[in-house]
């Protein structure tokens, strides 16, 4: 039991693959097979760019122009791609959970529990699920708020919730509180969180 | 059993000096950015209008720092001295040691850099950069996780080779925890930053995520950190381990039950439920397993109480292995559905966090600090008094800190189960953030008396003398 090659081979590396087995490649396996789940990639998601975007480059043309050119699939992978970017880089993810439980009244706060159909996408990788909420989960957001209230509420948050935390992010945006390509990207992520969802946001 | 110290050419003191300094810069700097990250829950966050520094960034900072600056490069340092002591052989190799110093201070600084830029990796307390856009190989940073895994082979290089070489002796219960350990660190951290990061997406993702921040507590930070208890209490208390038995459970039962509890950190999700309910099930089992360990810990010091008012080092040791038994029995209970629903996403997970990885493991790196560093800097302590204050403002902070975060989460909890407003949930968590923000100054405060007493012991001019600082071997 206290030879090295035990504690090597049969703790280190046995007890280790036992463990990978069972809480990584048996969970893996179901969702897969079981569910029978597709896969999406950026190209996919991004096909048809969102209103969301659209509305983003008819209410800043300079701005949207100089950022992103035109409304494309292209363009919008980009924005989507950049924007979660942030998401990750900036840790929003830290205190904005992206997943609905079936308890504590959650479907009622903030819509359907989540799927695990919804997360298999290029953006999920890795997943952005949090384990922290001091503001609300952000999975079921989509469509809710218009594209103004999300930059007044990234320019500074008490702008619309008064007793808001959250930080500023004031540099994403210019003077005149039009969006720079960063604060295009994220607004455009943000709308799109959740939207893999296949079915009535509302709770 | 009088200790010597002829076994100097055995230890490499310089080693040891280098990773403490660097452990210590990283704490400091650590707890400072928690304690600013605190602030911006209280309105007064320092730089509002910075994207380098935002509550964001900072936050990054704090818990990274505390894992692969504090905890790694304090690790290390004590391995330096329990391994060549346990084996009776020196470290692989000194040059070796200065390299595998500068590549764990470079990712330090890699790490921090990236986090400026917004290049942080979406994976809990592995936020390392990747260098990769994520989902991509378009390389936008330096690529810290591999040369994570580079240091992380360079160290377990370093320490199983003597470990190998001494394979015929009979290994005493420390050196199965760094066999081990060392085994899993590496697997842990392969499996943790490259399968969710581009293979598995979604909700397999997010087991083996959850896996990782659990096997970096359970399969790297927990076999060293009682690797060593059991290393330095006889050490310290001259006297051997109560129980070789108990130790053999609680060895084989981390090894078997520890790494299987990893998907308790998403229950209630998208990820299969039958998978929750196991690791539901051996999380429960490893309460038993820390039971054994820490009754082992009590049991030794049975007969030697008078210990805990002489030593500083062994009153570190007993209050870190107190609160780590209140902090697993915590465990056994939030791990259930039941306070699940109420408690996940609370503030109470986080009081949990710094309970374990301050209260405990810190406490303990601390108390052998506090016996290894007259040691290596061959100078008397500067301040008994500053050594108390290290210790009563770091015992009532963190005390004070687990409660506030738990009520502030039991609370958090049930409002939200009521359905009451968001802002109001925040409105009421504000106070709780208040005494949070107070207990984190005390912390900080009696991390800086600790720091100053080792920097003015180092300067001091009374040599350290052996005999001074025997416990009596008799009982009490």
């Amino acid at each position: 039991m206290e030879r090295f090659y035990t504690l090597a081979f049969v703790a280190g590396i046995g007890c280790f693959a036992i463990a990978f087995v069972l809480s990584l490649v048996f969970p893996w396996m179901s969702l897969d097979d079981y569910h029978g789940m597709e896969y999406q990639t950026l190209e996919q998601l991004a096909a048809e760019p969102s209103q969301s975007f659209i509305d983003l480059s008819t209410s800043y043309p300079e701005a949207f122009k100089e950022a992103f050119g035109e409304v494309n699939p292209t363009t919008y992978a980009e924005a989507l791609r950049d924007g979660r970017d942030i998401y990750v880089g900036q840790a929003c993810w830290h205190c904005h959970s992206q997943y609905v439980r079936v308890v504590s009244n959650e479907e009622q706060r903030f819509g359907p529990p989540s799927t695990a159909q919804e997360y298999e996408n290029d953006l999920n990788l890795p997943h952005l699920w949090g384990t922290r909420r001091v503001g609300p989960d952000l999975a079921r957001e989509y469509g809710k708020r218009t594209n103004d209230w999300h930059i007044a509420h990234l320019i500074n948050p008490k702008n619309v919730v008064p007793k808001s935390v959250m930080p500023s992010y004031g540099y994403y945006f210019n003077e005149d509180g039009s969006p720079k390509r960063d604060g295009f990207s994220l607004v455009t992520y943000l709308q799109w969180i959740g939207t893999t969802y296949k079915g009535d946001p509302q709770p | 059993m009088q200790p010597t110290l002829s076994s100097e050419p055995l230890v490499n003191y310089k080693l040891i000096k280098l990773h403490l300094t660097a452990a210590s810069i990283a704490l400091l700097v650590s707890m400072a950015a928690g304690f600013l990250y605190s602030l911006q829950f209280l309105g007064f966050y320092p730089f509002p209008g910075s994207e380098m520094l935002s509550p964001g960034h900072i936050r990054l900072f704090h818990t990274n720092l505390a894992a692969y600056g504090w905890l790694v490069n304090g690790f290390t340092a004590m391995t330096y001295y329990a391994v060549p002591r346990l084996t009776g052989a020196k470290v692989l190799s000194d040059k070796l040691g200065m390299l595998i110093f500068v590549v764990w201070q470079f990712v330090l600084v890699s790490t921090l850099g990236g986090f400026l830029f917004n290049r942080a990796q979406a994976i809990e307390w592995g936020e390392t950069p990747t260098g990769f856009r994520p989902g991509s190989f378009d390389m936008n940073w330096i690529p810290v996780d591999a040369i994570i895994v580079v240091g992380a082979v360079l160290l377990i290089t370093q320490f199983m080779v003597p470990i190998y070489k001494a394979r015929e002796q009979k290994f005493y219960v420390t050196l199965w925890y760094f066999i081990s350990g060392f085994v899993w660190l590496a697997l842990t951290y392969l499996m943790g930053n490259i399968i969710p990061e581009w293979v598995l997406p979604g909700a397999a993702g997010a087991a083996v995520t959850g896996l990782f921040i659990h096997d970096l507590v359970g399969l790297y930070v927990t076999p060293m950190g009682w690797g060593l208890m059991y290393f330095f209490v006889p050490l310290i208390l001259k006297k051997p381990i109560w129980s070789h038995s108990l130790s053999v459970i609680g060895f084989w039962g981390l090894a078997f039950f520890y790494p299987l509890g990893g998907v308790h950190h998403f229950l209630i999700s998208p990820i299969p439920d039958y998978v929750e309910f196991g690791a539901i099930t051996t999380t429960l089992a490893i309460e038993v397993v820390v039971t054994t360990v820490v009754v082992n810990f009590f049991m030794t010091l049975r007969g030697k109480w008078s210990a805990l008012r002489t030593s500083f080092a062994i009153r570190w040791f007993y209050a870190g292995a107190v609160m780590y038994f209140i902090t697993c029995l915590q465990c056994a209970f939030q791990v259930t559905w039941m306070f699940q629903k109420v408690i996940h996403f609370t503030d109470w997970v986080v009081g949990h966090a710094h309970m374990i990885m301050f209260g405990t493991f810190t406490f303990w790196l601390f108390g052998v600090i506090d016996w290894l560093w007259p040691r290596i800097v061959r100078r008397e302590w500067h301040s008994t008094a500053l050594r108390a204050w290290h210790f009563w403002l770091s015992t009532t902070g963190i005390v004070v800190m687990f409660f506030d975060l738990m009520i502030a989460g039991l609370v958090h909890g049930f409002m939200q189960r009521e359905l009451n407003h968001w802002t109001d949930i925040v409105d009421m968590s504000i106070p709780f953030w208040w005494v949070r923000t107070f207990s984190g100054a005390l912390l900080l405060g009696g991390l800086m008396c600790g720091l100053y007493n080792m920097y003015a012991t180092a300067k001091s001019d009374v040599e350290y003398v052996e005999e001074n600082h025997l416990i009596p071997a008799t009982a009490d």
